[in-house]
């Protein structure tokens, strides 16, 4: 719903419909890799994919950004591979960066916090950005690469309307504007949504749990002076026996959720003389607002049991999801094409085996398994589903306005943080004695500023071996992986997050930035194992 | 193996149980629920051992199996 006179960018088509080659060709095209769905997952990883030089199509039934009130809350790690990605800073200049959340339990605040982000990184904490301009900056990559000839492409108004596993290739029936067509695929990467219709299509599971409740989540445009920090309300008088949150988005626009509970007509929940009255106990009577949009959701946590079916692949909410508290839902299918694509690059490559593919099920299964953990928690801490649980809510709430010690129970959403992939096959045993834990095997690489920049984007998205205070030689060939080495200097950021106790380290860094393994010093048949190891070879 | 206590260990109970139920008094059913689930997380805290809270939860429970 909106009520804006002017365009909004959710109103442009961004990537309309034009007529492609492919669909006058005499027998079906062959693309290398075809994304279903242009959201945040399917547009990042066909960036990721042309990057590397594999030619991408993107295939989405739309063509434009997606619609509704969606995710507004974007954490480190993705915003990293963003900017491996070449757009990560494009976010974090037009995205509202925020530190200090407010807590408020029925008619006062029981305290606030400040995130207190850890200095000596490229990218913030978190940044809050309408999930419309993500896709704009994504889309607009897409087009500058496009103008450097990287062999990529979106086709909008695309719908698939059947998929078939061949074994060694994928068919597909596609229909347009002006008719079907089919087309094949070497692999194909479902990020077609929650609702994803490839898994439909395929007949493959997708349990999990409803949270049989709602939730009104409406985006309003005011000039109001609330400062840009993230408020919480647990039973708040304007909405009496349910939770509230207001949140800061880019241009005057501010995202509002407030739960309605089960037993609710949601069409008339959703009209504005329901809603506007509801925000106006909310915020005042004297604050002017207007509408933006308003959708009203239930949410759910659950996944496949598999993200890989042959030579299908699914991403993102297809193959997981997630209620929002936490913010985990476009932040973890981000982590999920970056663990992704580098490992069909070497495939497709030939320089790993097909079975690299299991590591993916492995790593970000276990990924959505601790996003859907959390997000559960913080789902049943929010609307508690029993006298009990609402009585100890309540307590830890009362407890945290008199107490520090109560405040780390209170849960009104665990922000998202990266999965480090500890028992992956991927791995190599920690043989760094003190190294530090954040570092160590299957964690992603934390950020430090060198002399002349960044960490991670010195690493990029290849092989690294890096090395601080250690010897090693300055390349090595590993069956086919080219390693080129980095050597740190041991300045207090780099000591502390990468050498702990230890006197000297070598990490072997996987193209995703992920640490493979670490030793104390160079051995070259260790990192040959390692190698090995980190691409499935063993 | 925890370290939950759970042989005679509060010198002078009586005065300790008389102090627990004085807490609670002229309070309504849901006021004295409601402290006594402060009781419990602020004890709780106290103890901070994951390992003795688990216990604690276990035995509280009493299940059949935890008793032998
Ligand atoms: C209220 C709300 C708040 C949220 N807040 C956050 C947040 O703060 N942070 C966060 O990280 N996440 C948040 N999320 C989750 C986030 O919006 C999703 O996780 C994210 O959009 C998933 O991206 P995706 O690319 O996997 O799927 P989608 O964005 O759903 O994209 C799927 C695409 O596939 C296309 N498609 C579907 N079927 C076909 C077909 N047959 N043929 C062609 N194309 C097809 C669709 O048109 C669509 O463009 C929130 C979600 C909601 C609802």
């Amino acid at each position: 719903m909106n009520q804006m006179s002017d365009k909004k960018i959710f109103e442009v088509p961004l990537y309309a419909y034009q007529r492609s080659p492919d669909q006058d060709a005499a027998t079906p095209a062959r693309r290398k890799v075809v994304i279903i769905g242009a959201g945040p997952v399917g547009l990042a990883a066909a960036i990721d994919f042309a990057q590397q030089g594999i030619e991408a199509v993107v295939l989405d039934d739309n063509d434009k950004v997606s619609f509704g009130s969606r995710a507004i809350c974007f954490a480190k790690r993705p915003l990293e591979i963003l900017g491996r990605l070449g757009c990560g800073h494009e976010m974090v200049e037009k995205g509202v960066e925020w530190e200090v959340g407010k807590v408020f339990f029925d008619d006062r605040q029981v305290y606030e916090f400040n995130l207190l982000p850890e200095k000596g990184h490229e990218f913030p904490a978190f940044i809050n950005l309408q999930q419309y301009y993500f896709e704009e900056y994504l889309v607009n990559r897409v087009r500058a690469m496009q103008e450097t000839g990287a062999p990529i492409e979106i086709r909008g108004r695309n719908k698939v309307l059947r998929v078939a596993d061949k074994g060694d290739h994928v068919n597909l029936l596609i229909d347009t504007p002006e008719g079907e067509y089919p087309l094949e695929a070497d692999w194909l990467i479902a990020c077609d949504g929650a609702g994803s219709p490839t898994r439909a299509m395929m007949g493959l599971d997708f349990v999990g749990r409803v949270f049989e409740d709602n939730f009104l989540i409406a985006d309003v445009i005011m000039e109001a002076d609330f400062p840009t920090e993230r408020w919480f309300w647990f039973d708040p008088p304007f909405n009496k026996g349910q939770s509230a949150l207001l949140h800061k988005q880019p241009d005057g626009v501010w995202r509002i959720d407030l739960q309605l509970g089960w037993d609710i007509d949601k069409e008339e929940e959703k009209k504005p003389e329901n809603v506007i009255p509801r925000l106006k106990q909310m915020l005042g009577d004297d604050v002017k607002f207007e509408l933006e949009w308003v959708s009203i959701y239930t949410f759910q946590c659950r996944r496949m049991e598999k993200f890989r079916h042959g030579r299908v692949v699914f991403a993102g909410d297809a193959a997981h999801q997630v209620s929002p508290f936490g913010a985990r839902g476009a932040n973890s299918g981000l982590q999920d094409t970056d663990n992704l694509a580098w490992k069909l690059k070497l495939i497709m490559d030939g320089t790993a085996p097909e079975s690299l593919l299991d590591s993916y099920d492995i790593e970000r299964v276990h990924g959505a398994d601790e996003n859907i953990l959390n997000s559960s928690r913080s789902t049943d801490f929010i609307t508690p589903k029993s006298e009990m649980s609402r009585l100890l809510r309540d307590a830890v709430l009362d407890l945290s306005e008199a107490y520090d010690f109560a405040r780390p129970l209170v849960n009104s959403g665990r922000l998202s943080v990266p999965c480090t992939y500890d028992g992956s096959p991927l791995n190599a045993p920690d043989a760094l004695a003190g190294g530090p834990a954040r570092t160590r095997p299957g964690a992603p690489c934390v950020d430090a500023p060198l002399g002349d920049g960044f960490l991670l984007k010195k690493l990029g998205d290849r092989f690294t071996l890096l090395t601080i205070g250690a010897d090693a030689p300055e390349a090595l060939d590993v069956d086919g992986i080219a390693l080129d080495r980095l050597a740190l200097e041991p300045t207090e950021a780099v000591a502390a997050r990468y050498l702990g106790d230890a006197t000297s380290a070598v990490y072997l860094i996987r193209p995703d930035q992920h640490v493979a393994a670490r030793w104390p010093s160079y051995d070259e048949a260790a990192m040959r194992a390692a190698v090995a190891r980190a691409i499935g070879k063993e | 193996m925890s370290d939950l206590i759970l042989t005679p260990n509060i010198p002078g109970a009586d005065d300790f149980y008389a102090e627990l139920l004085a807490t609670h008094e002229g309070l309504t059913k849901a006021d004295s629920d409601a402290l006594n689930a402060r009781l419990v997380l602020v004890l709780a805290n106290h103890i901070g051992d994951r390992a003795v809270l688990s216990a604690a939860l276990q035995a509280a429970a009493l299940r059949k199996e935890d008793a032998a």
